[in-house]
């Protein structure tokens, strides 16, 4: 069998220690070498810092809250419905909506790096790409649920999704109760970032 | 076997610490331009992203380690870079480079590329095996089969545990074959459900359950 032999092969050695110098050389690098123009890196940063966000996933899931049918067609090909909305794209080519009930609490983690549906929610959180999070999540949920301040009732167990092919996970939270008068729009403020990673729940509406 | 990015399960990484909701902020100056770089010279079209994430798998565990995200990102796109001839160890060492000719990503081409993105989808001739409810076992150890020392995408924690298949996606570019240009190699993937008990001494409840999604060739009857 061949060895991997890249593993003593470490240039990024030859870069100053400090990250900031070590990103300032590639830029440099990059750029004087016509590979990349400066205003490609200023479409990303601005894409995700001011264009796609949580509030495309909260849509998704306001909508799935008031409409059966949209909701149907979500949870059998996701994939489909996030074409129609404009919502598909890089780290979203493959969407799997998983539904929170009574029975069962879904909660989405990336133990081998950090792959997160980024149309749907963006760049992720620190604490998603953190040690503590992508060790403890598959093995004690509950006491990470915890350190979100959520804890679920005896009834309800827990299913934690691995991301480890490129299918990304989105997780449809339950609607809570005393929303039934809302509109779209109104239960779209409800939806947070962390429900629909599943290490929250919706908010409660403040009467 | 294993890598210091398989942390499934590991002990002693202490509490997560949450963060307000919305889109995250970014904690240091140089974190959006470290992302901005690693995202724009994948459209370069060197490499596929199975070779990026293991580029990150090949630092130095104590590098892995001690190294903030970003970091690890940059590192390994500066080895991916020289590995793949775009940038040399004298422009490295520099930090600058002769002026070149036109720029191959402009943030046309690059807005193209992020909503077209990269499906792993593919025909191929492996037909699926196993069928939605059949029980299955995954190898053990968890390994690259095809280069010894190579990516996978079975994490340790779940090594020789017995399943039951839950989703079939059709198939897929096999990781394992990619990111070594050995080749797409697609093949059938599953989501495969395994109860907390199958995989942890002590699980949290007797009910709760772990998926991942898993290619048929690391899969047996069971």
């Amino acid at each position: 069998m061949p060895h991997d032999h890249h593993d003593h092969d470490h240039p990024h050695t030859l870069l100053p220690p400090d990250p900031a110098l070590r990103v300032k050389a590639l830029e440099t690098i990059l750029t004087r070498k016509g590979l990349i123009d400066p205003t490609a890196l200023d479409e990303i940063i601005d894409t995700y810092e001011n264009r796609i966000g949580p509030q495309n996933g909260a849509l998704v899931v306001a909508r799935a809250w008031s409409n059966d049918t949209f909701r149907a067609a979500l949870l059998k090909d996701a994939t489909a419905v996030m074409q129609d909305l404009g919502f598909y794209g890089r780290q979203g080519e493959h969407i799997v909506v998983v539904e929170n009930t009574d029975a069962v609490h879904n909660m989405v983690v990336c133990t081998l790096c950090s792959c997160y549906p980024w149309p749907l929610l963006g760049i992720p959180p620190g604490w998603y790409k953190s040690d503590a999070y992508r060790s403890r999540a598959v093995r004690e949920p509950r006491a990470v649920l915890a350190d979100f301040g959520v804890t679920l009732p005896d009834e309800t167990a827990v299913r934690v999704w691995d991301s480890t092919a490129e299918i990304r996970y989105l997780v449809l939270p339950q609607r809570p109760k005393g929303t039934e008068s809302l509109d779209e729009q109104a239960l779209q403020k409800l939806v947070t970032r962390d429900s629909m990673i599943g290490t929250g729940l919706a908010l409660v509406p403040t009467v | 076997m294993t890598r210091p990015h398989d942390m499934g399960g590991r002990f002693g990484d202490g509490p997560v610490v949450p963060e307000p909701q919305g889109i995250p902020a970014y904690t240091a100056d140089w974190h959006p331009k470290a992302l901005a770089l690693t995202v724009a010279a994948g459209a370069l079209g060197k490499w596929n992203i199975d070779t990026s994430r293991h580029a990150r798998e090949l630092l130095a565990p104590k590098d892995y380690a001690r190294f903030a995200y970003y970091e690890k990102w940059i590192a390994a796109l500066a080895d991916l870079l020289v590995t793949k001839d775009l940038v040399s160890t004298d422009e490295l060492k520099a930090g600058t480079a002769p002026a070149g000719g036109g720029a191959k990503i402009t943030a046309a081409s690059m807005a193209a590329a992020l909503s077209r993105g990269g499906p792993a989808s593919r025909p191929s001739d492996v037909s699926p095996t196993f069928a939605i409810g059949d029980t299955v076992r995954t190898l053990r150890p968890a390994a690259n089969r095809l280069v010894n020392g190579g990516h996978t995408r079975l994490p340790a924690y779940a090594a020789g545990a017995t399943g039951r298949i839950l989703l079939y996606h059709g198939t897929h570019v096999l990781p394992d074959s990619n990111a070594h240009g050995l080749g797409e190699a697609p093949e059938p993937l599953y989501t495969v459900v395994f109860p907390a008990a199958e995989l942890w001494a002590a699980p949290e409840h007797p009910n709760d359950e772990v998926t991942l999604d898993l290619w048929q060739s690391y899969l047996e009857p069971a």
